[in-house]
């Protein structure tokens, strides 16, 4: 029985405001000193590529922001199957914060990737296979945000979103494998072919702290935005004007 | 005595065909749509056979994508607004069975056509003729999971404002992997190479469809009714 108490307390919202409202700050705060030892480490400390001299550089905001992408899309639809099967009012509150931070990593991810591809593809964009699903990630991202903008009663909107992500989330592997399996047939030749990069370890090291740093400040943001859903969604809750108060 | 679920599907199927040979504008609508599309790529691409027979795929499959998202929204749109779908969720009946009548239907009626009178359009796209029977096996086999994609989409937004637009923004990601696999098995019929492996990656997806879609659309129809 006690292992469930938390799942229980999870689903009450004055509990999850209070526990994010305790949080945030440190999770914010965990993140930026992450954020800044990762920086130093993959700008100032790691060499430089062989090959790609300094630009490589960009992958210390590329490839974080591309696993968090995709990272965050596999929560928010955990969270809406929770909702979906519990009724949990909280879990749909947490999923639909999650979308537009999701959606904006979706863009840091596809805008440095279109950057590191100006000196390295000689072209802001190329319809490299990993390139391609992020794109479609994003549209999945905002079909999910406008179905939920789309239906009036919110409790519509959570469910039908939530089934949305459920389905979404069983084609994402199918999405991705479908788009390398085309781009191999039409492969270009100027696309440089990256493959398992061996790194080394001064390179790695940034590139693995800035993933947690990312990480770390999604739950922060993920904490911010769910207190104000809570805020918006229990209104006329009696809890409410005992926490503003 | 009880219906069973089967014989309701079947009920379901035959009164959808019944109705939608009554109203035949609405199902020549989509294929127009799609010959129109079909006619506008030569005039803007251009006129010589060797440069459209390159496109043809693309056009082909883009044709059919756009012309079946216009057609999905006959799919559920009606029967949600004079309360049919209603009396189908409280008959008793599992809604999952006759939603995927339904859809089935709506191939038959929607997709099955398309696929028919693709080789017209692909004739003036200066497919050869031989590669007419690749043509219509890949987009009859693909408008059938665009059909099953389509009907969780239509289902979801039944309850939306502005739902054609939030319909085609809902389904086209989730059909990418169709018209990959559709595409190329096309070409591969025109360029006259196997277009078995593709065929069969989109059978495996329309397997996947007829397992999974049913489900959520009865999930999210339900949710639209509520």
């Amino acid at each position: 029985m006690a292992t469930w108490t938390w799942f229980h307390r999870l689903a009450s919202p004055p509990h999850v405001y209070a526990f994010a409202q305790r949080w945030t700050k440190w999770f914010g705060g965990a993140a930026a000193l992450a954020m800044l030892v990762a920086l130093y480490g993959g700008l100032v400390m790691a060499p430089p590529d062989y090959q790609q001299k300094d630009a490589f550089r960009m992958v210390y905001i590329h490839a974080p922001a591309a696993w968090l992408s995709l990272m965050i899309y596999t929560t928010m639809a955990v969270a809406a199957a929770v909702g979906l099967i519990w009724r949990m009012k909280v879990a749909h509150a947490a999923a639909a914060a999650c979308a537009p931070v999701g959606a904006w990593f979706t863009v840091v991810a596809l805008g440095t990737g279109m950057l590191w591809g100006k000196p390295m593809w000689g072209a802001y964009w190329v319809w490299d296979p990993r390139l391609t699903s992020e794109l479609i990630l994003l549209f999945l991202y905002l079909g999910y945000m406008g179905l939920r903008a789309g239906i009036e009663d919110p409790v519509k909107a959570d469910k039908a979103s939530a089934v949305l992500a459920v389905v979404g989330v069983v084609n994402v592997p199918i999405i991705k494998y479908s788009v390398e399996w085309w781009n191999s047939l039409h492969q270009t030749p100027t696309v440089m072919q990256m493959g398992k990069p061996k790194m080394d370890g001064d390179m790695l090291w940034p590139l693995l702290l800035m993933f947690v740093a990312f990480a770390l400040y999604f739950v922060a943001v993920l904490l911010t935005r769910l207190r104000a859903e809570l805020l918006r969604r229990e209104r006329n809750a009696s809890w409410i004007r005992e926490v503003l108060a | 005595m009880r219906t069973s679920a089967l014989t309701a599907a079947w009920l379901v199927a035959m009164r959808d065909l019944r109705l939608a040979f009554r109203k035949p504008s609405q199902l020549l609508q989509p294929l127009m749509f799609f010959m129109i599309v079909a006619t506008l790529f030569p005039l803007s691409l251009t006129p010589e056979m060797s440069r459209l027979r390159d496109a043809a795929p693309g056009v082909l499959w883009v044709g059919a994508l756009l012309s079946s998202l216009l057609a999905l929204e006959f799919l559920f749109r009606e029967d949600a607004m004079d309360g049919t779908l209603e009396q189908f969720a409280l008959s008793g009946q599992s809604l999952t069975w006759m939603l995927f009548a339904k859809t089935c239907t709506h191939w038959l009626i929607t997709g099955v056509p398309l696929a028919l009178i693709a080789p017209v359009a692909a004739a003036a796209l200066g497919v050869p003729g031989e590669a007419m029977p690749g043509v219509v096996a890949s987009l009859a086999l693909g408008s059938f999971a665009l059909s099953l994609v389509g009907a969780v989409g239509a289902g979801l937004t039944l309850g939306a404002r502005r739902g054609g637009v939030l319909l085609s923004l809902l389904t086209l990601p989730l059909a990418v992997p169709i018209l990959i696999f559709g595409a190329r098995a096309t070409e591969l019929a025109i360029t006259g190479g196997n277009l078995a492996p593709p065929l069969y990656l989109l059978g495996a997806i329309a397997v996947l469809g007829v397992t999974l879609a049913p489900l959520a659309a009865a999930a999210a129809v339900r949710i639209g009714l509520e």
